[in-house]
């Protein structure tokens, strides 16, 4: 919380985000968001039709192992509370710091990333590739669809941290990191459905 | 190395398909020859192929959709021929020709003519018509437009190396999956179609962001003209339907590619899977390709009628209604699929119901020309020749909807009949008024008009005979899509099918002669003041063609129709005391190199060259990178300058003749213009 009341916008000169045509991009990059969440929103629907076309292939209550997603699920959501404090550094101008949380939010992303790759190997050894049912097809596809999406946003982030240490934290820098934490965030809420709509249904 | 990519590749399968190769080839190689002998390569890469300014990015659209016109359009009439003559006979197309000729019709049509068509349109217009200098992400639209050019050039591309795909412009499995279409037909499609969906999302928002951002103080969103009514609410539609086409397309190319089983007949995949992602892009499309055309048409009517819109209020709620209903009917392309009758009754009324805001629409230019002068502009003829085609196209839609009439007319010829009833008069029509009423705005000067009228007569007539011989052999019993048959009584409506095609290339190349006529006649049909038809929106206050900025001084809006409430208190060429700086983007090769390696990156996918593929995502993402990092992307032109490129205007429009309209013009809103022109 002390991190919260140290974002006060004392801290920044008062135009210190309004860099030219912010508020456009910042709608354009919600129309974006809400566009992608409708690529997800398809891909979540067949998940659901197909769901339990296992084709005589193992079945999701064999296959998903909550442990393991649990695992996921904390890296992913503890991501985005290190890109909230990245976000409140940015806020008071410290670019050190700003760059420890970004370093850290990239750790526990590469991490979510590696579980996953790891849990897919495995299904794939197991014989559960994604050619063996139209559930799996769908699964591979929705789950590795989410897994691309934070895959490009470690790329967007470790390119801003990039920026960050060239440019210093200029007004276009600053302006990009908020559109990446609006992305970054986004992911987290797709995942939340991924759990609530693939794995738990799936032991349950 | 090269995939599956040999020699067999090229078609030397069939003397026609050989032939149409070596005129792609050939016309391309033309092409190439005459800019390099003209000595203009560096000019069109300087002020064309790396401009990010929305007027020349949205003339590049119409040229590419012209293009594609003519292939698609060459696509018809061999269609036309060969059902004309292939009575008990195989005609002169192979059948797995014949296949890949309709497939490729279709695609090149709804979205590779008509889409690049009308977002040229609205490019070249709405920055105007709501007094802004230009997009709202210049770089963005950029490559969106280079991202569509890329898609085009697969499908062009598939006419030389390997084959087109012969599974319809809609690609339903499992007749599209790997198993009964090997070869590379279907990846071409669904690559061309991934390419361009993504371009057609980023343009939707792209300008959902111009138009909610960037309008003139004092617009407000019903002082909005028609046509930027009706752009923002296509572009809601292409940012929030293309992702199913994406989705679709994308999943078939799993299937394809990795042994996926979405709409695979084994394993649980779901075919109807397939119907349904289509369609839920497929019929907002269709919206999004006609509620443009409705915005032309609006802007038309009240120019030439000399009157204000009819029902301003009305047709904005009729379009949203449109676009909000557009969602909601997407199962009428299926009814036979073996929903329950309850389901299909839903989507039927809903069907039925878009029928409604349609009507009020067509009453809403139907009283606009009512006790109005009316000038019989080519534009004008194309929007009547419109409203009275495209009524008969309503009520054949209206009886489709009702199922149990789906069930014996789906899959017919008088389905096509339909379709091509509403999107040619609906969409083309329309896009035709655009060109002939923006063409000065663009280019400085007037489309001669007797040309144009006589391609209009051609094309209204052509279209007549074309397609009204369909709904009778739909109620025949013809289906769709048939290489050859044996029914005797078809051919005679067929061969004036036939006719009625080449009565439209009659059309098409009065329209490429009204072109040459004009480009001649250019100093006599010279728009002098940038408003040559009495124009009542923003974008007829600016030159013709506008400069780069478009407005030195961004115009105040105090009503509907802002520039004829300008004109009307005297203020429209009021000089301004004095101009500022402006801040314009700076051109980039960005757009277009991210293009051509999303070409290259199809292709690659389409051969399995799979080290191709990868090396051009990467390159592709470089360069994404490297133009994310950009700080400076903009330019000021100084405000002398500015005063410079306005004083040459000032004088431009002291020497400028009288237009002939300026006499008693006395408008009193919603009655008829005294005076004018007839």
């Amino acid at each position: 919380m002390s991190a919260a009341t140290r974002a006060a916008p004392a801290a920044m000169p008062a135009d210190f985000l309004d860099t030219e045509r912010r508020s456009e991009r910042a709608l354009g990059f919600w129309v974006y968001l809400m566009s992608d969440a409708i690529i997800f929103a398809l891909v979540f629907a067949t998940y659901v039709v197909l769901s339990r076309n296992y084709a005589g292939g193992p079945t999701a209550a064999e296959l998903f192992d909550l442990k393991r997603t649990f695992g996921e699920t904390m890296l992913l959501l503890f991501s985005s509370a290190t890109f909230g404090f990245a976000t409140l550094a940015m806020l008071e101008g410290n670019r050190a710091r700003l760059l420890v949380w970004l370093a850290l939010t990239v750790f526990l992303g590469a991490g979510f990333v590696a579980l996953e790759i790891g849990e897919f190997l495995g299904m794939i050894e197991a014989g559960a590739s994604p050619d063996r049912s139209a559930f799996l097809s769908a699964f591979f596809t929705l789950v590795g669809l989410h897994g691309l999406h934070v895959s490009v946003g470690l790329v967007w982030i470790v390119v801003l941290m990039g920026q960050l240490s060239i440019k210093g934290l200029t007004r276009p820098v600053a302006s990009r990191l908020f559109r990446l934490g609006l992305f970054w965030h986004f992911l987290d809420i797709i995942w939340i459905g991924i759990f609530s709509v693939v794995y738990l249904p799936g032991v349950l | 190395m090269l995939g599956r990519l040999t020699i067999d590749a090229l078609p030397l399968y069939s003397g026609v398909a050989m032939f149409g190769a070596f005129v792609t080839v050939a016309g391309a190689l033309s092409v190439l020859g005459l800019i390099t002998w003209m000595g203009k390569w560096r000019y069109l890469w300087a002020e064309w192929l790396t401009s990010v300014d929305h007027k020349r990015i949205g003339i590049m659209y119409v040229v590419l959709a012209l293009v594609m016109l003519m292939r698609g359009f060459i696509d018809a009439l061999m269609m036309r021929s060969q059902q004309a003559i292939a009575l008990n006979s195989d005609g002169y197309l192979p059948p797995d020709h014949f296949d890949q000729i309709f497939s490729s019709h279709g695609t090149i049509m709804v979205i590779f003519m008509a889409m690049p068509f009308l977002t040229g349109l609205i490019n070249i217009v709405v920055p105007q018509q709501i007094g802004a200098r230009d997009v709202a992400f210049p770089f963005l639209n950029s490559l969106s437009f280079w991202l569509t050019a890329g898609g085009a050039g697969l499908v062009l591309v598939s006419l030389v190396i390997g084959k087109f795909s012969t599974a319809g412009w809609t690609g339903y499995p499992p007749y599209s999956g790997i198993d009964y279409n090997p070869y590379v037909g279907v990846d071409y499609w669904v690559w061309a179609l991934v390419l361009s969906g993504v371009a057609s999302t980023l343009t939707g928002i792209n300008f959902i962001v111009t138009i909610l951002k960037m309008r003139a103080p004092g617009m407000t969103l019903m002082r909005m003209p028609l046509l930027t009514w009706t752009a923002l609410c296509a572009s809601l539609l292409m940012a929030f339907a293309f992702p199913a086409l994406t989705v679709a397309g994308g999943m078939l190319e799993l299937d394809r590619l990795f042994g996926m089983h979405f709409f695979t007949n084994d394993a649980g995949g779901n075919i109807m899977m397939f119907a349904n992602l289509l369609w839920i892009w497929g019929h907002p499309e269709v919206y999004i390709l006609i509620l443009p055309a409705f915005g032309v048409f609006s802007h038309v009517v009240t120019t030439f009628s000399g009157k204000r819109l009819f029902g301003y209020a009305s047709l904005v709620y009729a379009t949203v209604a449109i676009m909000f209903l557009s969602f909601a009917v997407w199962l009428h392309h299926f009814f036979t699929m073996g929903s329950s009758a309850n389901v299909n009754a839903f989507f039927g009324i809903a069907t039925m119901i878009i029928a409604v805001p349609t009507g009020v629409k067509v009453f809403d230019w139907i009283f606009t020309m009512y006790r109005g002068r009316i000038r019989f502009h080519t534009a004008m003829l194309f929007t009547l020749g419109f409203l009275v085609t495209f009524v008969i196209g309503g009520m054949t839609g209206v009886l489709l909807a009702v199922p149990p009439v789906d069930f014996l007319m789906h899959n017919t010829t008088f389905l096509v009949a339909h379709f091509h009833n509403m999107l040619i008069p609906g969409a083309l029509f329309g896009y035709f008024a655009g060109l002939q009423f923006w063409f000065p705005k663009a280019f400085g000067f007037r489309l001669d008009e007797r040309w144009g009228n006589r391609a209009f007569w051609c094309w209204i007539i052509g279209f007549y005979l074309a397609f009204m011989p369909l709904y009778y052999l739909g109620f025949m019993g013809m289906p769709r899509r048939m290489e050859h048959y044996n029914v005797a009584e078809w051919q005679p409506h067929l061969i004036v099918a036939a006719a009625g095609a080449g009565l439209i290339l009659v059309g098409i190349i009065l329209m490429i002669v009204q072109l040459v006529v004009s480009v001649r006649r250019r100093e006599e049909l010279r728009d002098h003041t940038g408003d040559p038809w009495n124009g009542r929106t923003l974008e007829w206050l600016t030159s013709s063609p506008p400069a780069p900025y478009n407005f030195a001084v961004i115009p105040e809006v105090h009503g509907l129709d802002a520039f004829h409430d300008l004109k009307e208190r005297g203020i429209a060429y009021a000089r301004p005391s004095r101009y500022e700086d402006i801040r314009m983007p700076k051109n980039t090769a960005s757009g277009l190199i991210i293009g051509s390696f999303a070409f290259v990156f199809g292709f690659a996918m389409v051969w399995h060259i799979w080290w191709l593929a990868v090396l051009s995502v990467l390159a592709g993402l470089v360069v994404v990178v490297i133009r994310g990092s950009q700080d400076d992307t903009e330019y000021t032109m100084t405000a002398r300058e500015v005063e410079v490129i306005e004083n040459a205007r000032y004088e431009q429009l002291a020497r400028a003749p009288r237009p002939e309209f300026d006499e008693e013009q006395e408008v009193i809103p919603g009655a008829p213009l005294r005076g004018g022109v007839m």
